[in-house]
């Protein structure tokens, strides 16, 4: 216990808070198209994808920032950001990890991410993304062997241009929303999977995210194309350093399954959250889409969400494929004066399409959480299916709970359950705890980890020991 | 439209004697409207049911003026049998008749309220629209203590005199310490492409109980939208059952303030529909002290291409801890082409407290069908039999003997 007691006290405060001193390249502030231009001109991008950008841009100019979400937050001046910031040594790419700047190799290691191999763990590749780039990708050459690609997206932006401009935009097109088009337009650096037919993908990919330069917002994009029968578990980690200002998240992650894949999609998101009076801390504006393209195709969703001062997020999936089947586990933790408003959409359009929601909500502190969703079953989706149970978790009289869920069903041979439940930890499991000789901070950790087992169950191993230690730190100083 | 509104409300108001003041304000409430329009489906609470282009598709133009100088006749055959019970008779919209026969005359106030303007707490366009154009209004109060015997009940209807009109009603109830009503509306349509949009507000003192019930049940091609508001105060009770079948669209709303603690509030409703019709049930519940209790039932039997609605919500305020709420819907499709939404939605500041919602939606379920068909019945008995149950289970929530065997008589369903 003691040692445990040890680690917490560690982790107390965001140990992910610290900065790295690196000499970095950006694009000149502002938005507009020669900044567009200079990020495409750095990346060596064919002209077809400054055409998709500027497309992206011309749409962008008329979109209005949309202000229907509980969470407010003040004005963004988008002309005052920097949409490009680089380690300076990533100006000529190193060739192998020798190359790399120490600075940035140490920055990882500090983060508990091995990029050099020979201390790998448990065979995780990893693409690590710092700012606007990605520094490093691991253990390329033994996925090549099986035919999967996994690379920086603007790797693959030069090298497999065709794969690319065939599923880049096709599930979120440039048309789509504000922060979305956004990303279109401006998107820097990410990660791109490819698993080729049949295969089976060997070890867990996984893309870590720093942000590290001030005033910089990070706009990343990730492609996952599984082709017919093959299966994929990604992974996705990030962290920021403290600050003062709020910083801009704008990610677009889109994912295709053809016929009989499977993509499995896990998130450990603890962007820095703001300190206890809620200021500084990222603003983490995520589109994150999935297509079940192919028949019996599956895609599913895990979130832990513990940072960020705003989450605002509705991984989805669209079940276009007959007999398709789209999965939503999450978990959100706010404290403090941190806010969320995250959930998901099912849109069933194929026959015989199965979803299944599981959120788990917990408020904490001055904080603020709704779980929005939609449940669409379109009228040609015959012998359709939903499942969605949405439960959240109130501590302290001082934080909010919500629940905003939108069921349409235009199908009647297709069914829609969906229950959700608001309480607090009840007195009799804590007494019944208590009374068995736990603290009172362990008894609540131990119930909150129990209403939140069936979405941990979901996660990867390592992941999954890590969001648990996560949970239990989230919730510091909030008993009582 | 604007010429028309501004016309109109000219005609309207040389009609009553007003100060020059309550004049300014009705304006004020006609001029927000012509610049709101009617709700639209980008409005968050008009997402599912856009009335702007319902009343442009099923009535075109429309007039607002109507002429209450002659009186109609009251059609007494109309009146509920076998039931005792006080009137208030409003045919096209004007009030013909108020009679309380059955009660002690000082025990109830009725206080023509029509020559002031009383704001009404809802600042939507549809609320502007009424005040602008009600021409009469009445308070009803209930003295302290006094419980009515009888039901009152309120006969909507309309005849074929009058066609694409829009019809305002408002009437203010008040119901003091440790008094009683039950009040029913009759919705008995024979005219076609109007719009009724109607607005009660209830103020229930300490202890009162109020039981409303809506029967919109008979077939017409009208549009209607009625809105409650209901303020409580400590131990009141209120009971609200909606039955959501007749018209052509038909959106009922509740804002229920529980202001005192005890105050415990009740909505059952049912959509039974057909055709094209449109229904939908929108409720917001606000828990405002500690102690208080909400129940909502709502279920839905969609046939051919007909649409059900209902958005739900429970709100509690940091202060209302030991909140009690909760939240049912269900449908049965019975046609591919109908539908159903739903948004229950749960806002939470306290914490502790029991709030739940649940939504269920599909077909008849065919493992029961076959065990009534293994039984002997027929497909159609059977699914009678499911259906019958099924709604049966709301109209078992209400409190009141007699007006539960009135409902089930008029429905004609058995036990």
């Amino acid at each position: 216990m003691d040692n445990r007691q040890k680690e917490i006290d560690n982790l107390k405060d965001y140990k992910y808070g610290f900065t790295t001193d690196i000499e970095d390249t950006r694009a000149p502030k502002g938005l507009n198209e020669d900044v567009i231009k200079f990020i495409s001109n750095i990346k060596k991008e064919p002209q077809w994808m400054l055409d998709f950008r500027l497309k992206a841009y011309e749409r962008f100019k008329q979109l209005k920032e949309p202000d229907w979400q509980k969470p407010k937050y003040p004005k963004i001046d988008y002309q005052d950001l920097y949409y490009y910031s680089a380690p300076k040594s990533m100006k000529d790419k190193p060739k192998n990890l020798d190359e790399l700047d120490p600075k940035l190799l140490e920055t990882y290691k500090k983060l508990g991410i091995p990029l050099q191999e020979q201390k790998r763990l448990n065979g995780i590749a990893v693409d690590a993304v710092f700012d606007s780039v990605s520094v490093a990708t691991t253990f390329r050459e033994e996925l090549t062997k099986q035919g999967i690609i996994f690379c920086p997206i603007s790797e693959a932006i030069q090298n497999h241009s065709e794969l690319v401009k065939k599923y880049l935009g096709s599930v979120i097109p440039v048309t789509d929303h504000f922060f979305a088009t956004l990303n279109s337009a401006v998107f820097t650096d990410g990660s791109f999977a490819y698993i080729p037919e049949g295969v089976r993908c060997p070890m867990e990919l996984s893309t870590y995210f720093r942000i590290n330069a001030s005033n910089t917002g990070q706009f990343e994009r990730t492609l996952i194309v599984a082709d017919k029968g093959s299966y994929v578990s990604y992974l996705e980690g990030c962290t920021a350093p403290m600050r003062d200002e709020n910083q801009l998240h704008a990610a677009n992650v889109e994912l295709v399954a053809l016929d009989d894949a499977e993509i499995k999609y896990s998130t450990v998101q603890n962007w820095y959250p703001g300190d206890k009076d809620g200021k500084g801390g990222i603003y983490n504006f995520v589109t994150k889409r999935g297509l079940c393209k192919g028949k019996n195709s599956k895609i599913s969703w895990t979130q832990v969400e513990t940072g960020s001062a705003i989450t605002w997020k509705y991984p989805s999936c669209i079940l276009k494929g007959d007999n398709s089947v789209g999965e939503f586990y999450s978990i959100a933790i706010t404290n403090n004066h941190q806010k969320a408003d995250t959930g998901t959409k099912m849109m069933h359009l194929g026959n015989n399409t199965k979803s299944k929601i599981i959120s788990k909500g917990i408020s904490a502190g001055h904080s603020d959480m709704t779980y929005r969703g939609l449940v669409d079953i379109s009228s040609k989706a015959k012998n359709s299916n939903n499942y969605t149970q949405c439960d959240s978790l109130l501590m302290g009289n001082k934080c909010g709970a919500h629940t905003v869920p939108y069921i349409k069903n235009k199908n009647s041979e297709s069914n829609i359950a969906h229950e959700a439940t608001t309480s607090k930890i009840s007195e009799e499991q804590l007494h019944y705890c208590q009374q068995r000789g736990l603290s009172a901070e362990e008894a609540v950790g131990l119930i909150v980890n129990g209403f939140c087992k069936e979405v941990l169950q979901q996660l990867p191993m390592e992941f999954a020991v890590e969001a648990q230690k996560l949970v239990g730190i989230s919730l510091e100083g909030s008993v009582g | 439209m604007k010429e028309q509104l501004q016309k109109d409300f000219d005609n309207t108001i040389k009609n009553l004697t007003l100060s020059q003041k309550d004049i300014e304000i009705k304006k004020f409430y006609l001029d927000n409207f012509i610049n709101k329009g009617f709700p639209n489906r980008r409005e968050e609470d008009w997402k599912f049911t856009d009335l702007n282009q319902i009343i442009k598709k099923n009535i075109g133009e429309l007039s607002f003026y109507s002429d209450y100088t002659s009186t109609n006749k009251v059609d007494t055959s109309a009146f509920v049998d076998g039931l005792e019970h006080n009137k208030i008779v409003f045919i096209n919209g004007r009030i013909e008749k108020i009679d309380f026969d059955y009660e002690k005359k000082d025990q109830i106030e009725i206080i023509d309220q029509s020559e002031t303007i009383n704001k009404f707490n809802n600042n939507s366009s549809l609320s502007d629209l009424n005040s602008a154009f009600t021409n009469k209004s009445f308070k009803i109060v209930v003295r302290e203590g006094y419980q009515l015997t009888k039901p009152l009940i309120i006969y909507h209807t309309t005849n074929s005199k009058i066609w694409s009109k829009n019809i305002n009603l408002r009437l203010n109830f008040e119901l003091y310490k440790n008094s009683s009503l039950r009040l029913i509306d009759l919705f008995r349509d024979t005219s076609e492409k109007n719009f009724l949009n109607i607005f009660y507000n209830f103020d229930l003192k300490e202890n009162s109980i109020l039981k409303n019930y809506k029967v919109d049940k008979f077939e017409n091609k009208n549009i209607k939208y009625s809105f409650n508001n209901i303020e409580q105060d400590k131990n009141s009770i209120s009971e609200t059952f909606i039955l959501s079948s007749g018209s052509n669209f038909c959106k009922n709303e509740i804002n229920c303030n529980l202001n005192g603690e005890y105050s415990s509030a009740f909505v059952n409703g049912i959509f039974s529909l057909n055709n094209n019709k449109h229904h939908e049930i929108r409720t917001i519940i606000n828990h405002l002290t500690e102690n208080t209790k909400s129940y909502q039932l709502i279920k839905s039997v969609l046939e051919d291409s007909s649409r059900s609605v209902y958005q739900g919500k429970i709100f509690v305020n940091p202060k209302a801890q030991k909140t009690d709420g909760y939240q049912l819907s269900k449908a049965i499709l019975l046609n591919k082409d109908s539908e159903f939404n739903a948004k229950p939605e749960l806002e939470i500041y306290a914490d502790d407290v029991k709030c739940s919602h649940g939504s269920a939606s599909g077909s008849l379920n065919e493992d029961s069908i076959f065990y009534l068909m293994s039984r002997g019945l027929n497909y159609q008995q059977s699914r009678e039999l499911l259906i019958n149950g099924f709604l049966l289970d709301v109209v078992e929530k209400i409190t009141d003997p007699e007006v539960k065997n009135l409902i089930k008589n008029m429905i004609g369903i058995k036990e």
